[in-house]
């Protein structure tokens, strides 16, 4: 009877082959470690976001006269409204945390290169919008915070030559910050950049699974069959789905099935990550005053600056090569450019080996110092621009982008270590 | 490799913690426990005293406060609920919003949230650092708060706070040295009991700030057991299968 | 999957096991999620009892009383109604108000604590419109009785004590709420000594 059911289904729709191609029967290589949890954490995070969002917005109120009134309704009156709204604030830092080391581990394993760019672009794409997504919800429970930096950031695109005034005036919808701002955000950020962000991450997925996953050691799992046995190869033991031996023409060297190997790993990974989310939110759901600011808990008031603003920790290490170049235009430039080096990676890594286990020692401190200038430009951008803040900004932005001008150039003749044949 | 990347970066978030620095007055540690239920209700009986007369808790509800702190609604309603009708009110007075802000220069603020704006050690430090000053309108001042427009509401309690100065030998050189701030002894408290009743304020205004605070420990606390044993038996499953791979 | 040797027994255990608290923790996490469509702190305070001044109440006067946001009426009965009110037992479709639709102090012959003071929420039991109060042109829609409710949507009836007049599209009596008298001129409508 539930066979009959599931076989009408099937005719109709290839659920279980799907299931198959992409889980079940999905290789994978079979030394994914540590690094390899964020890709499904991101995707536990996107999921708590978005029930999270859509129960917020059933008590929430777009408009600049109850936005924080009701921000405190849901803390104060709604039955764990305030566990709903922490799970949400926390989440979105959570998304940064987790998507940075997501794209480290990228940038570590050369998960970027032929034939993943794509796959890195979509990743990019993803970013981009997360960014957006976050600035946006930023300003609806319509703070201090929300407010001023919801102003300094439109008004970076006010150095725009010729337009730049006229821009700011249409993002904004008035000549402050208002609830026209307010509501425009509030339709983006609930609606329309969840659903982009959903079908982003959908092709992100079909992109991996189409050119497979990268691994630590950067070789094949796929290889052309030339009829050689391969010892010890622990792929023999499974069934994989044909779409990745194609007939018979390729061979599929030390990778496991998806499920169950990585199905239950990453529940070991879900639940060590659940451990440190519930932790911040049930006993610092401030994140010492970088998830929740302090100002942020007094309603917008467009006639009084905080004494001190810099934009959500996520966010500070774009800014603070912003404020560090001494042209306005130039440093939105280079802000933009920050992000569009990393976009171009693909291109401008010219090493045919991948993972950082094998390349130049080099490469490897190179890599630290990107490390190091993100993470400087990102405390940093926190802090107030004194001159001497504002001096180590410029050196950190400068080594964040000798990072990818070095890399250019000593990648085409890099001096690699030999690749194993097979996954350690 | 990731030993190297991790100490570089430890280093870096360390020495910038050090940068940041800490705020320019040094503020004293409020001696607050939200679990004491009587602290909390003498905090919320000075609020109703002291504070309600200009400042407002918009976001709270009376029903709120009597149901967390255990007063009975009956009692809470004649005893700290002056000016309101229901017990579902919000904590408001009935002052004249535009006229208080022409009294003070400006409107007095929320309190709803002030604890989590200023933090519990700045308000019971704030308040403990008035002191008389006759350049200033209301003819004090505060060393936490330079210039502020409020007056000294707790000076009945305090008595007249004033800046003391000693002559003291510095480097061999007699100088008069600031040594902190007392009173003139003409308020109705000795000064530990002026830090006490304090320290019920700031408690208060902490849990107003957050009321769900201690359900989320309680809360919290369970769901971390649980995600542990969760965590165990994960581990084990995923062991178990990987003996496949190994 | 396998061909090696593989301790299934406690493969099956351990699978079983995580399930489960997985599944302890999934119901887990909905909570919150369900718990917050409840009436919120807002909606309580909004819903809480209120009080009506009857001192004033002229002999077959009615007034309404917003409660939870329905129209709550409170009528001051005349001698005559309450003596119709044996008159009609035999028209109703539940005269003795066997339907859980009062406090227990209610379920009686006039469906009130006082004889003369009725309290009742005025919304018809069929599709949730409020009845007109006839005071004394009920005869129209029931032949011999002066006085009752009509509603206007269906033509339901019901006597002076809410009760439903069989052959109309009304199912149950008229809801009463719980209430109780602080003096002899006020009444606290959704609270009683059980409740307070």
């Amino acid at each position: 009877m539930f066979k009959n059911f599931m076989n009408w289904i099937e005719y109709r729709m290839p659920f279980m082959e799907k299931m198959n191609l992409h889980v079940m029967q999905y290789p994978a290589p079979k030394n994914f470690n540590f690094w390899y949890f964020f890709g499904s954490l991101a995707m536990l995070v996107l999921v708590n976001q978005i029930l999270t969002g859509i129960w917020l917005t059933m008590n929430f109120e777009p408009s600049a006269e109850r936005a924080f009134a009701s921000v405190e309704y849901i803390m104060r009156d709604v039955d764990y409204g305030w566990l709903l709204r922490y799970m949400h604030s926390t989440g979105a830092s959570a998304f940064f945390v987790v998507v940075y080391l997501h794209m480290l581990r990228g940038m570590m394993y050369g998960s970027y290169q032929k034939p993943r760019e794509l796959l890195w672009i979509f990743g990019m794409l993803i970013f981009l919008v997360l960014m957006a997504e976050a600035f946006m919800g930023y300003l609806l429970p319509w703070g201090q915070m929300s407010f001023w930096g919801a102003q300094v950031i439109i008004s970076i695109f006010g150095v725009i030559p010729g337009i730049g005034d006229d821009l700011t005036l249409w993002i904004r919808g008035d000549y402050v910050i208002s609830g026209a701002t307010l509501n425009r955000f509030f339709a983006l950020h609930v609606i329309a950049l969840p659903l982009v962000l959903v079908i982003l991450v959908f092709l992100h997925i079909i992109a991996l699974h189409e050119v497979g996953s990268n691994n630590p050691d950067g070789i094949d799992v796929k290889r052309p069959n030339d009829g050689t046995k391969i010892d010890n190869n622990v792929s023999d033991k499974f069934t994989f789905h044909e779409y990745f031996t194609k007939g018979g023409k390729k061979i599929i060297v030390d990778a496991i099935p998806f499920h169950p190997y990585y199905t239950v790993k990453d529940i070991v990974g879900v639940v060590g990550f659940l451990l440190v989310f519930c932790a911040v939110i049930f006993f610092a759901p401030e994140g010492g005053g970088f998830f929740l600011e302090p100002p942020n808990f007094e309603p917008a008031n467009p006639m009084k600056t905080p004494d001190h603003i810099a934009p959500v920790w996520y966010f500070t290490p774009f800014y603070a090569i912003l404020r560090a170049v001494p042209d306005q235009l130039f440093g939105a430039i280079f802000m933009f450019l920050a992000i569009i080096f990393l976009a171009l990676l693909p291109w401008l890594d010219r090493c045919p080996v991948r993972s950082v286990r094998y390349r130049s020692t080099f490469h490897k401190w190179n890599l630290v110092n990107f490390c190091v200038s993100f993470v400087v430009l990102g405390v940093l951008g926190v802090l107030p621009a004194t001159p001497t803040y504002t001096l180590i900004a410029q050196i950190a932005s400068f080594t964040y982008f000798a990072f990818f001008g070095l890399l250019w150039l000593y990648s085409k003749n890099e001096k690699t270590k030999p690749l194993p044949v097979r996954l350690s | 490799m990731l030993k190297q990347l991790l100490s570089v970066l430890a280093l870096v978030a360390s020495s910038a913690a050090l940068a940041a620095g800490g705020p320019a007055v040094h503020l004293d540690k409020a001696p607050i426990d939200l679990h004491d239920k009587e602290s909390l209700q003498r905090g919320a009986k000075m609020f109703q005293n002291y504070c309600l007369g200009c400042h407002q808790m918009e976001y709270q509800r009376y029903s709120r406060t009597f149901r967390d702190l255990g007063i009975p609604d009956e009692v809470g309603m004649k005893e700290l609920a002056f000016t309101a009708n229901k017990v579902g009110d919000y904590i408001k007075n009935a002052a004249p919003k535009a006229d208080l802000a022409k009294w003070f220069g400006a409107p007095p603020p929320d309190l709803t949230n002030v604890a989590r704006v200023r933090g519990p050690d700045w308000l019971y430090t704030y308040l403990r650092s008035f002191y008389a000053d006759p350049t200033r309108p209301f003819g004090v001042n505060n060393d936490v708060f330079p210039l502020v427009g409020m007056p000294h509401v707790l000076q009945e309690l305090q008595g007249v706070p004033y800046k003391k100065h000693e002559t003291r030998l510095v480097d061999g050189v007699s100088q008069e040295v600031y040594v902190g701030i007392v009173t003139d002894g003409s308020g109705e408290l000795s000064t530990e009991e002026y830090d006490r009743a304090v320290a019920d304020l700031v408690n208060y205004l902490e849990y107003t700030g957050e009321p769900s605070k201690l359900e989320s420990h309680s809360l919290g606390i369970k769901v971390m057991i649980f995600l542990l044993i969760f965590f165990v038996l994960a581990f084990l499953l995923k062991k178990e299968y990987w003996k496949d791979v190994h | 999957m396998s061909n090696a040797p593989v301790d299934h027994g406690r493969r099956r255990f351990l699978t079983i096991a995580t399930s489960v608290v997985g599944g302890v923790g999934a119901v887990g996490a909905a909570v919150p999620f369900i718990a917050s469509w409840n009436p919120s702190e807002k909606a309580k305070q909004a819903g809480a009892a209120v009080t009506a001044n009857i001192g004033k109440l002229e002999p077959g006067q009615l007034i309404r009383v917003e409660w939870r946001g329905k129209p709550v009426w409170v009528v001051k009965r005349t001698p005559e109604m309450l003596e119709t009110l044996s008159k009609v037992e035999g028209q109703l479709r539940d005269p003795a108000s066997e339907e859980e639709q009062q406090p227990a102090y209610a379920k009686n012959q006039h469906r009130s604590k006082k004889p003369e003071i009725f309290v009742a929420v005025g919304i018809c039991t069929h599709l949730g419109c409020s009845p007109t109060y006839k005071m004394s042109d009920f005869d129209a829609h029931v032949e011999g009785i002066a006085s009752g409710f009509f509603c206007p949507c269906h033509g339901s009836t019901y006597d002076m004590a809410g009760r439903v007049f069989s052959g109309v599209p009304a199912p149950k009596n008229l809801m009463i709420p719980p209430y109780m008298f602080i003096d002899d001129t006020t009444v606290i409508i959704g609270a009683d000594e059980g409740t307070a």
